[in-house]
């Protein structure tokens, strides 16, 4: 009689708990952080990564009292694979019940895990991966690009060097797809802009050695050596000039593809002078100021990169997206994204546009030198701010389906 | 002795081996015929993928005696025109699986007739210095999309009737292809051909002194092995819809040594066991983050030291010794 009556009552609950979340998927919003754990861009990305979308569900949970479907956050290393990627997504999505993947360093696995994410209905906020493709001709009704790409940081970066004089250039570019696209976007900028270009040479990629490329820059003249090129080239290259006195004599580097992570890494008596784009820095205002301070302290002391500050934001503004269209469906959960503006400490207030490209301010940094520092992390200064209606590629010039189809 | 070759009369121990073969094939197919139902497909598939992988080089270094350090040119050519073919050309699956093995089989006969000339870790290196060859190529090719990768290729319907959206059907076109492969290379062994790879393996001037023209046994092998290699790659391509610089990448050369190694050189399917424990480790430590390198380290330092003959050479030796004692 008593077990009865537990019995019904018990049912009774599963079915107005059913009935509650009736569109969440295995009851649980299960967010997937797939990045490089323990390669190039764990650093940047990997466990930090991990750490700040656990924030964001903290945050969104503290705000968001009367959402009571738990939310997950689990991740994996994809180890810069596209098939070891695409194979933990496609399982994820499949049989372990994965609402959203996020992060995704490495163009090749964003590109795989982009497609596999439409197949599946699912949601991708991609925030390291940096190729502008996935909202030009690979976009897709179920990915957000959260942070920034490739032509945001070659247009801001040859856009703003020559306003604030800069306006000689000279590229030292990797020999590959990637470093001729970077040099060919920022050439059209430099020129457009009023600058001009003196000279370029191509290094093999990847690359140790680049003084012979570093002295052919250095006898140009140019007042900016642009480095067309990504990770350990850029380290590689920066450190050799800053041993050749290239920046003490006058000239800067211009980073194409550079975080604060390699920053922190290169020390300021190496990489003092560099002079890149960025869309987020722990010290802009109070609001990162106090985030990047929580952050830190449960990661070691480090501060976030821009790549874990988006995946941070993105997190959150889906977790806003999936209360406020009660579901967890990729397509229509994105869809909620578009729509809601978007407002975090991060990032400020801001939008994201239909062929889902996130749009903020983006900023030109150059890293101080040894003296100016006041402290550890204390890297950058602000030289120009992009305000967000020209940081990013117009969404007309991309070649989205999703917009050429309206 | 080399009456023998000509004339098989097998021996009570061929026999065994024999039956022995016969019942690990049987417990092998009904393992992976029911493994989609345990196991997730995509993983089982990408681990026969790189199974046939491992008894293509298997069929090179264990029954031929040459170590490659640069098969991945083939697994990653293959795949790179297995994908174009598919998403550019509008192929069906199986012309562009072929289409891959095709370019493999063909870059395998002017890489086989340059590095057989050597031995050792000539050989070895000749063969590495082709691979970033490739790989260099692959990076600056305009159809191999550089760094990005070929993405989204169709999958397509095999033979015109087969649906490979749906998984299932796919593992099961995958696992022909791959028993295919895998019987394949079993008759190159066990054929007089295989015998005669075995004897340069073993002695290359004996084998020269007996009448054999070692040079075309060998760029036959190699030949096989750069196909088989090949058909892997390209329906790697097809599975997983991508093909990438990872798999034109010295480090996959390494892996398929490891693979091999580990699972047991020269056996029949050591290098079966060796590319799923691989594959495995792959998967199941990727959750370990950092940690993942270390572990696959330290498994590997662990095999050299304890069990030098592979994980399936051990095994083999072990029920020899059991059934002799």
């Amino acid at each position: 009689m008593n077990f009865k009556r537990k019995l019904l009552s018990a049912a009774l609950l599963a079915l107005t708990a059913g009935a509650a979340n009736a569109q969440i998927s295995g009851n649980v919003v299960k967010i997937g952080v797939l990045n490089d754990q323990s390669g190039t861009y764990a650093d940047l990305a990997g466990p930090g990564s991990t750490l700040a979308a656990k924030m964001a569900v903290e945050d969104f949970k503290a705000q968001n009292k009367g959402f009571t479907t738990p939310i997950e956050v689990i991740a994996a290393d994809h180890q810069n694979k596209p098939d070891v990627g695409s194979q933990i997504a496609r399982k994820w999505f499949d049989s372990d019940g994965v609402d959203v993947i996020v992060d995704l360093p490495t163009s090749s696995v964003a590109l795989a895990v982009n497609q596999i994410a439409k197949e599946k209905g699912k949601a991708a906020i991609i925030s390291t991966g940096a190729s502008s493709d996935l909202t030009g001709k690979a976009c897709t009704p179920n990915t957000v690009h959260w942070t920034y790409d490739t032509w945001q940081l070659a247009n801001g970066t040859g856009s703003a060097i020559v306003k604030t004089g800069g306006d000689s250039w000279f590229f030292l570019t990797a020999d590959y797809a990637f470093g001729h696209a970077l040099e060919r976007d920022t050439e059209a900028v430099v020129l457009k802009s009023g600058g001009k270009v003196l000279g370029k040479v191509r290094h093999p990629f990847p690359s140790a050695d680049f003084s012979s490329f570093l002295l052919q820059a250095q006898a140009s003249k140019a007042k900016i050596i642009g480095l067309a090129n990504a990770g350990a080239d850029t380290t590689n290259a920066i450190k050799q000039a800053a041993e050749f006195g290239i920046v003490k004599g006058g000239q800067n580097l211009a980073g194409l593809l550079v975080f604060l992570t390699d920053v922190h890494a290169l020390g300021l008596e190496k990489a003092q002078g560099l002079i890149f784009t960025e869309s987020f820095y722990w010290d802009l205002n109070d609001q990162t100021r106090a985030w990047s301070k929580r952050y830190g302290a449960q990661h070691g002391g480090k501060m976030p990169s821009m790549g874990q500050a988006g995946v941070y934001a993105g997190v959150l503004h889906y977790l806003k997206a999936v209360a406020a269209a009660k579901t967890d469906d990729g397509t229509k959960v994105v869809a909620k994204m578009k729509e809601l503006p978007t407002d975090d400490p991060l990032f400020g207030k801001g939008s994201i546009r239909a062929d889902g490209r996130k749009i903020h301010n983006s900023y030109l940094f150059e890293v101080k030198k040894p003296s100016e520092s006041k402290g550890p992390w204390d890297y950058y200064k602000l030289r120009a701010t992009v305000p967000a209606d020209q940081a990013f590629r117009p969404m007309a010039e991309g070649g989205c389906p999703l917009v050429a189809a309206k | 002795m080399a009456e023998d070759q000509y004339k098989p009369h097998p021996s009570r121990d061929d026999a065994a081996e024999f039956r022995y073969h016969r019942r690990a094939f049987l417990v092998m197919m009904a393992l992976f015929l029911v493994a989609p139902m345990v196991v997730y497909p995509v993983f089982v598939m990408k681990a026969l993928c790189f199974a046939l992988f491992a008894c293509a080089f298997n069929l090179l270094l264990g029954f031929g005696g040459l170590l490659s350090f640069g098969h991945a040119m083939f697994l990653g050519m293959a795949g790179y025109v297995s994908a174009h073919a598919a998403k550019v050309w509008g192929f069906p699956p199986e012309f562009a699986i072929l289409a891959g093995t095709a370019a493999a089989t063909v870059l395998g006969v002017f890489a086989g007739l340059l590095a057989i000339r050597r031995q050792g870790i000539y050989f070895a290196m000749i063969t590495l210095a082709l691979a970033q060859m490739v790989f260099f190529f692959s990076l600056q090719a305009p159809f191999t999309g550089g760094e990005d990768g070929i993405q989204a290729v169709p999958r397509g319907t095999f033979l015109g009737f087969l649906d490979l959206t749906n998984t299932y059907v796919l593992y099961y076109v995958v696992l022909a292809i791959f028993t295919a492969g895998f019987l394949l290379i079993y008759r190159i062994i066990h054929s007089p051909f295989g015998q005669v790879l075995k004897a340069i393996r073993e002695n290359e001037p004996r084998a020269t002194s007996l009448g054999y023209r070692t040079d075309h046994y060998k760029l036959a092998a190699f030949v096989l092995s750069a196909g088989l290699a090949g058909l892997a790659g390209a329906t790697k391509a097809i599975v997983f819809q991508l093909a990438s610089l990872t798999d034109v990448h010295w480090s996959m050369s390494g892996e398929v040594v490891l693979m091999t190694l580990l699972g047991g050189m020269g056996t029949i399917f050591g290098p079966v066991v060796g590319a799923f424990a691989i594959i495995a480790m792959e998967n199941y430590l990727a959750e370990l983050g950092s940690w993942f390198t270390i572990t696959q380290g330290a498994i590997f330092v662990v095999c050299v030291l304890a069990f030098r003959r592979g994980i399936l050479g051990e095994l083999e030796a072990w029920l020899r010794r059991r059934r002799a004692g």
